[in-house]
């Protein structure tokens, strides 16, 4: 009797415990969850449920159909321009400024000079980026005169102003292609010369061993990093707001309005607004982590 | 080879005055602009006129407390969690992960949105006082630095043996608390110290959220001044990008051997 007993006492214990356990375990993480529930999802949450909402609380869908309406739909087409014109641009020189100072033959000092200059760069932006290029490319910018003076070349005649379109992309790329050599740089790093030999002995040539070899390795990194450089501009407020002090028709601008003053004169197609910018950059993110396992694979 | 050479010579000095000409502009805009059309003497007035004013002081001296409470508040939520996550709930790392990369999805100008939304009427009237909004602008400088230290602290932990170390420590009868601020956190010092840095680099010249918090804070300063004064706006620009030169020193300094982090939340 007891030696039937006891299995079922053995069996049930360990059955019960696991359970017990997990629950335990997981109160462990209640402060964590609680605060980003309070700052993150609830917050986020309200703009949700304000999107789907009339301004007298009734279900709609209304407001996202008004996103179509010709300054939002101008709005984000173009962030997304500007977005993609500096991702690409600021991918491909920041590429190539990585591969210049890592295996480009230059004098080994530069290599870290510029990595640390790109950390640098990459977080200096906003508010005293605008300014440095307002100092620099404004009417007055030593740019602007030395170009009219030295050159002959009036920026503003030819109809340049720093509430353009390139305007901001030139900024941005300021943060940009640093980002870029940041990310690219361990990448380079990991192409191994025996990777180059082994291609030289069997006679390719350079051209057949970047084509063949490097780029489609180095590809997914590439494209994965120009989609976060995206994502970079896509979201950034503060250095367009001080640029053009709100003037240029970019989605942050247009939330800054409406933040300010409901220029929109509803305030849930606000929140729609802004939930659209979520789904662009949630489906950024997305690519961006397929593309980063694919990445992974050549790893070590 | 040699023209090669020469390619990549080119593409570098490309990015050096790229980098460079809009610092030089700032440098020559904060002496008086003397290569302007005036071309009054350099002079080092305007950095002594910021330096002399009291607004400057107090709005650098508001976002560094702000930083400096910011990290605090962050490493004393996340080092815990990503602690827990790996000593004793793994399944719950795929969530855990998800939410700390949310603030990549929702950028500072849709957070402040939201927040001001939630929290600028009952029941939870933060914007309400001066002390709520601070509160708050604590608040989603924590959420933005959660996608680059929760990666910090992770990468710490795992090159360390904390199961081990917890046990040690248990045996020896250390409660928690102690076990997590005498035996782990020494460990991932160094994880912890360039997480902090960059926050402080974000934080002192973010512009988006302090503003519409109305928080008397340095990026909001700046951008009033740069509409109001001609060449202090540059001074502090150098300062500022002093300041951010300094952070990423010591980031390279304390990180020496470590793989650099990057972060793409931040102040853009």
């Amino acid at each position: 009797m007891t030696d039937i007993a006891l299995p079922t006492v053995g069996q049930d214990a360990p059955a019960a415990r696991p359970g017990r356990r997990i629950s335990w375990a997981w109160l462990g993480l209640v402060p964590f969850f609680a605060f980003s529930l309070a700052f993150l999802i609830i917050p986020t949450s309200y703009l949700v449920f304000g999107s789907f909402q009339t301004e007298s609380g009734q279900p709609t869908l209304q407001n996202y159909a008004d996103l179509g309406q010709p300054q939002i739909a101008s709005s984000y087409l173009t962030s997304i321009e500007i977005s993609l014109v500096t991702a690409i641009l600021g991918g491909i020189f920041g590429f190539l400024l990585a591969y210049a100072v890592i295996s480009g033959g230059l004098p080994g000092f530069l290599r870290g000079a510029t990595l640390t200059f790109s950390g640098v760069a990459s977080n200096f932006a906003g508010v005293p980026l605008a300014l440095a290029f307002t100092f620099t490319l404004g009417r007055l910018g030593f740019v602007t005169i030395f170009l009219n003076s030295v050159l002959g070349i009036n920026i503003y005649e030819a109809g340049f102003t720093l509430y353009s379109k390139l305007a901001l992309e030139l900024v941005y790329l300021y943060f940009q292609f640093p980002l870029m050599v940041l990310i690219m740089a361990p990448a380079i790093d990991g192409l191994k010369k025996e990777w180059r030999e082994a291609s030289e002995n069997m006679g390719a040539s350079s051209f057949q061993y970047w084509r063949h070899i490097a780029l489609p390795i180095l590809t997914p990194t590439l494209l994965g990093t120009m989609i976060l450089l995206f994502g970079n501009a896509f979201g950034a407020q503060a250095t367009a707001f001080q640029l053009t002090g709100g003037q240029i028709n970019i989605v942050t601008m247009l939330l800054t309005r409406q933040l300010r003053g409901d220029v929109l004169n509803n305030v849930n197609l606000g929140y729609a607004v802004a939930m659209g910018m979520v789904a662009i950059m949630g489906l950024t993110i997305l690519v961006y982590l397929w593309l980063q396992r694919r990445a992974e694979r050549w790893r070590r | 080879m040699r023209w090669t050479r020469f390619a990549w010579g080119i593409v570098f000095i490309i990015g050096f005055l790229y980098f460079f000409l809009p610092l030089l502009g700032t440098f020559e805009f904060s002496l008086g602009h003397p290569w302007g059309p005036v071309g009054a003497p350099p002079s080092l007035d305007y950095y002594a006129n910021v330096v002399s004013s009291a607004a400057f002081w107090e709005s650098l001296g508001y976002s560094f407390v702000v930083g400096i409470i910011t990290i605090i508040v962050s490493i004393a939520l996340l080092m815990p969690t990503a602690f827990w996550v790996r000593l004793r709930v793994p399944r719950a790392r795929p969530l855990v992960e998800f939410i700390t990369l949310l603030p990549f999805v929702i950028p500072p100008i849709i957070l402040v949105f939201g927040l001001i939304g939630t929290f600028s009427h009952p029941p939870f009237p933060f914007t309400y006082t001066d002390l709520g909004s601070s509160a708050l602008l604590v608040a989603a400088y924590t959420i933005l630095s959660f996608p680059y230290m929760y990666r910090a602290i992770d990468t710490g932990l795992q090159s360390i043996d904390i199961r081990s170390l917890t046990e040690a420590a248990q045996s020896l009868g250390a409660g928690w608390t102690r076990i997590l601020v005498r035996v782990i956190l020494p460990n991932v010092r160094v994880a912890l110290l360039s997480g902090a840095f960059l926050t402080l680099a974000i934080v002192i010249g973010e512009f988006t959220i302090a503003t519409f918090l109305a928080r008397p804070a340095f990026g909001p300063y700046l951008s009033l001044l740069g509409s109001n004064k001609a060449y202090e706006p540059a001074a502090v620009s150098i300062i500022s990008f002093a300041l951010t030169w300094l952070a990423m020193i010591l980031i390279a300094f304390i990180g020496r051997g470590s793989r650099a982090r990057v972060a793409v939340t931040g102040a853009r």
